[in-house]
């Protein structure tokens, strides 16, 4: 034992096992670090955003087990097995997914900060299944701030995926 | 083969945006890393007294913790620090002394292998303060505010046309502090490059300008900086400085050898710049036919103590309307807060907001519709600068577009007369006016004999659409398909760019961009002409154009030769070109874009909710170069409207001189909910005079105005008139 440690310290390591895109991921992390960091900052998954890191934003939106989830408000040991998608993890190999053609035709974005946590809100919103209406949308994506405000055009994104995967389902 | 400008094309770069591709300034992950944290003032002014970093430093994983007292060395002149768009003043030298000039302001830099770990220990720092009085509130200090050189020289003599006039109105106007709050955070990741260069990517407006602050302060020779952005997660203004998270990531690499990033949290970015809160008074004089006499625009805005940033609120008012009378004066507080900044609309969202209001005011005293007195007061000249013409402003067609799409003519003008359900209903409107700015800049292109264009400028894209224009304009200028061009920004080893704003790199870039593809051209005319028989040995410059990647004669389509070809026969490989451009005034114009705005609310009688349900946004902005971006930009601009009428304000405790809502959950913007439909419409303007391409330019104009017709909306449906923004419920029902 060192010195250091009869003095205020970080608390120890723990294991965690995660699937992360469908790549199971095996992380020795502090309890302390968010899921948000972790994916950000061990994984370097850097497209899901940080923008204020307490739940306000939206930005780091992404889905555990399907659900969408401020990621910066899950502390990563608390996800110990959990299936976790990203923005990265949402396209196919040759296709985009439809919410992000969508986000591309519509113009759903601008500096694109918000976006991948648009995106994952937004794949969450439509898992769902409660949004119907413009103003349902709307209502149930006002936890993504964009201040940018694309709002109008993420609502005709939104309803453009929505009838691409109708289609295909 | 259609031309790419005025084509609604989409980003460029939004496959690398909706993918999770696109790399922001805390994404650059590098082996070593450390991490930064900022510890910052508990008081607002004062010194610091002591700082005991010590339990900090016995936690594992802290590296080292930067003060004032162990820094590193850094310049100890003001023009060290003073950036290419600083105020007067002594800029903010940070971590530099014990003297402690504003609330959050940086005290010591906590460095650790993990960013946790950096946070945990950077609140185990211990700082004892000195204590001074401090003042942060403007009304308290409007008394001794000082006044700034005349804004523009007036006109005639207001005052005594003020007495004279049929119908007077006057009126003060408020506009609280607001914050950018672009959603990326404020971070630079530095790179230790080894022999002392570092890579520094920066949330900033200007790469170059950053690199030039970074060298002075440091002593650094330009080549061992480079400063990168290749993507920004919107700025809006509060990256045209370099911010003092910069400086300090740069401090800890050079103190550590080692990289290193420091992201500020969102409470922190609260103690960056801000728009400056303004208390403005107006006064109109008219004739009783609906003319103004006179117009006096008077401002009071805020800056720090150790700089005097200010803009020009008040001589919009004598620019946009037709007033043989007109006085403008501007006074300046100085608080104990940040240097104030530009925000979207610098000056514009403000100074107009009050002048449209205080227009909509006068239009109810002289009992006339309020597109009715504007169409009456219409300027085709810019009074203020020797009565010039205007290179071109289509305001009239913004007004009729703009009032048919919204259907103004079924407004009934009497407030309370419309409602909806157990809503009242309201219509406002108003004008909107920027300058059409363009600045020098430079633009490389490297043609190679694939049929490829490298166009390489040191600009930035902060969302405006940047990266997707220069490709457009310059696959029509080479006459190459747009997949063939390649556009590198954000990085300032590139050509020469100004900071990105003010609306005026579209502009600039644009016509950058033809420059250099004419001088591109005319190498290869050049080379063409010496082919062995040549169907263009005779060709002059003006008479070639490069269309479908063949070098064409314009008067005879015939004489042509395939761009590859000329390349390979020639045995060249590449072409490449540098050319800087520059704008020259010719002096007899004024350069502006113009909007007109209708904007609809509905609000519920018994709870005073406010819902804006309806904007149309008419806007005259000479060519558009890509309609879809475009649009994005102006409806963007719409909807920061609807946050400046409604929502925004940075709230000051004055007992502490701290911002009690720094967290953006507090500092209310618009949220998806808030808006509905928003409809954007550009009306043909073209300019032959402003610049060859005829582009004005957008970030901002979208944005002015808006606020004043959502306001003149609200005073329409409750016949109640709140002079100070944002309109709240509480403001509606006292
Ligand atoms: S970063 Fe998680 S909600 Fe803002
Ligand atoms: S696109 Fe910039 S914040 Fe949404």
């Amino acid at each position: 034992m060192s010195q250091k440690n009869k003095y205020a310290q970080a608390p120890n390591k723990l294991s965690v096992a995660l699937i992360v895109n469908g790549t199971a991921q095996q992380l020795i992390v502090a309890p302390w670090t968010t899921l948000l960091d972790a994916l950000r900052d061990h994984l370097g998954l850097t497209g899901t955003k940080k923008g204020c890191d307490h739940g306000q934003c939206g930005a780091c939106t992404v889905l555990v087990d399907g659900r969408r989830v401020n990621s910066c408000l899950s502390l990563v040991v608390m996800r110990s097995g959990a299936e976790v998608t990203t923005i990265e993890g949402l396209a196919t190999r040759d296709n985009l997914h439809p919410l992000q053609q969508a986000f591309i035709d519509h113009d759903a974005f601008q500096c694109g900060y918000c976006t991948p946590g648009q995106i994952c809100s937004a794949a969450g919103l439509i898992a769902e299944g409660k949004a119907k209406s413009d103003d349902e949308i709307r209502e149930l994506m006002s936890g993504n701030l964009c201040r940018c405000a694309a709002y109008p055009n993420i609502v005709a994104a939104i309803k453009q995926a929505m009838t691409v995967m109708a289609g295909k389902s | 083969m259609t031309p790419y400008i005025g084509t609604a094309i989409s980003r460029i770069d939004g496959h690398a945006k909706v993918t999770g591709g696109a790399k922001y300034a805390a994404e650059f992950n590098v082996p070593g890393l450390v991490h930064a944290f900022v510890v910052v003032s508990a008081i607002t002014k004062g010194s610091i007294a002591r700082i005991d970093a010590s339990e900090a430093l016995r936690v594992e994983g802290v590296v080292d913790v930067l003060t004032h007292e162990n820094r590193p060395r850094m310049a100890d002149t003001d023009d060290a620090y003073k950036d290419d768009v600083a105020p007067d003043g002594t800029p903010y030298r940070p971590l530099y002394d014990s003297k402690i000039m504003f609330s959050g302001q940086p005290v010591a830099l906590v460095l650790a292998e993990e960013w946790e770990i950096a946070r945990f220990a950077a609140s185990l720092v211990h700082v004892k303060y000195e204590q001074e009085a401090h003042l942060t509130d403007l009304y308290c200090q409007r008394e001794v505010a000082f006044a700034l050189p005349e804004p523009a020289k007036p006109r005639g003599d207001a005052a005594k046309a003020f007495a004279a006039a049929d119908v007077r109105h006057q009126g003060e106007y408020y506009v609280p502090i607001e914050h950018h709050n672009p959603m990326e955070l404020y971070a630079s990741t530095v790179t230790w490059d080894g022999g002392g260069k570092l890579t520094v990517y920066d949330k900033t407006q200007g790469v170059q300008n950053v690199q030039r602050y970074v060298c002075s302060i440091f002593g650094m020779k330009p080549d061992d900086v480079r400063v990168m952005s290749p993507y920004v997660g919107g700025a809006f203004g509060s990256g045209l400085r370099p911010q003092y998270q910069v400086v300090l990531a740069v401090l800890a690499a050079r103190a550590l050898e080692r990289p290193v990033r420091l992201v500020l949290t969102r409470q922190q970015m609260y103690s960056l710049g801000y728009r400056p809160a303004m208390i403005q008074r107006i006064e109109l004089g008219a004739s009783a036919g609906g003319t103004l006499d006179t117009v006096t625009h008077e401002a009071i805005t805020v800056t720090s103590q150790y700089e005097d940033f200010f803009r020009n609120e008040t001589t919009w008012s004598g620019l946009l309307y037709r007033s043989a009378n007109a006085k403008y004066t501007h006074k300046l507080t100085r608080l104990d807060l940040p240097t104030s900044c530009d925000m979207r609309g610098p000056s514009a969202t403000t100074g107009v907001y009050a002048l449209e209001s205080a227009m909509d005011e006068l239009a109810v005293a002289l009992r006339l519709d309020p597109l009715e007195l504007r169409l009456r007061c219409y300027s085709d000249r810019d009074q203020n600068n020797g009565d010039l013409p205007f290179s071109s402003k289509n305001l009239l067609e913004c007004y009729r577009q703009g009032a048919e799409i919204f259907g103004w003519a079924k407004r009934n003008r009497e407030p309370r007369s419309m409602r909806d359900g157990s809503e009242l209903v309201g219509w406002g409107m108003a004008t909107g006016v920027w300058e059409a700015l363009q600045v020098p800049i430079t633009v490389r292109i490297v043609l190679t004999a694939n049929g490829h264009a490298e166009v390489a400028c040191a600009t930035s894209d902060i969302g405006t659409g940047t990266y997707t224009i220069m490709a457009q304009v310059a696959a029509d200028a080479l006459g190459l398909p747009l997949d063939n061009i390649s556009i590198k920004l954000g990085d300032s080893t590139l050509p020469q760019s100004p900071v990105e704003g003010g609306s005026w790199i579209a502009a600039s870039v644009s016509n950058g961009i033809v420059t250099t593809c004419n001088a591109i051209r005319e190498e290869l005319l050049v080379l063409a002409k010496n082919l062995p028989g040549s169907p263009l040995a005779n060709a002059t410059r003006d008479e070639v154009t490069l269309l479908d990647g063949r070098l064409v004669n314009r008067r005879d389509a015939s004489r042509a030769l395939s761009i590859a070809e000329v390349m390979r026969v020639s045995g060249v490989d590449r072409i490449a070109q540098e050319k800087s451009t520059s704008f020259a005034n010719d002096g007899k114009h004024a350069h502006n874009t113009h909007s007109a705005l209708f904007a609809e609310v509905k609000i519920d009688e018994q709870l005073g909710v406010i819902r804006v349900t309806r904007v149309v946004s008419a806007v005259a902005a000479g060519r558009i170069l890509n309609p879809k971006t475009a649009h994005s930009q102006v409806m963007g601009g719409v909807v920061w409207g609807i946050g400046v009428a409604l929502h925004e304000e940075t709230l000051i405790d004055h007992r502490f001189g701290r911002v009690m809502n720094a967290n953006i959950a507090e500092y209310h913007i618009p949220v998806n909910a808030d808006i509905q439909d928003i409809k954007v419409i550009f009306v043909e303007e073209q300019d032959n005079i402003v610049n060859r391409l005829g582009v004005k330019g957008l970030g901002e104009i979208g944005l002015v105005g808006v606020a004043a017709a959502i306001a003149n909306a609200i005073y329409h449906a409750t016949g109640k008139r709140v002079r100070d923004l944002p309109i709240t419920i509480d403001k509606l029902q006292r």
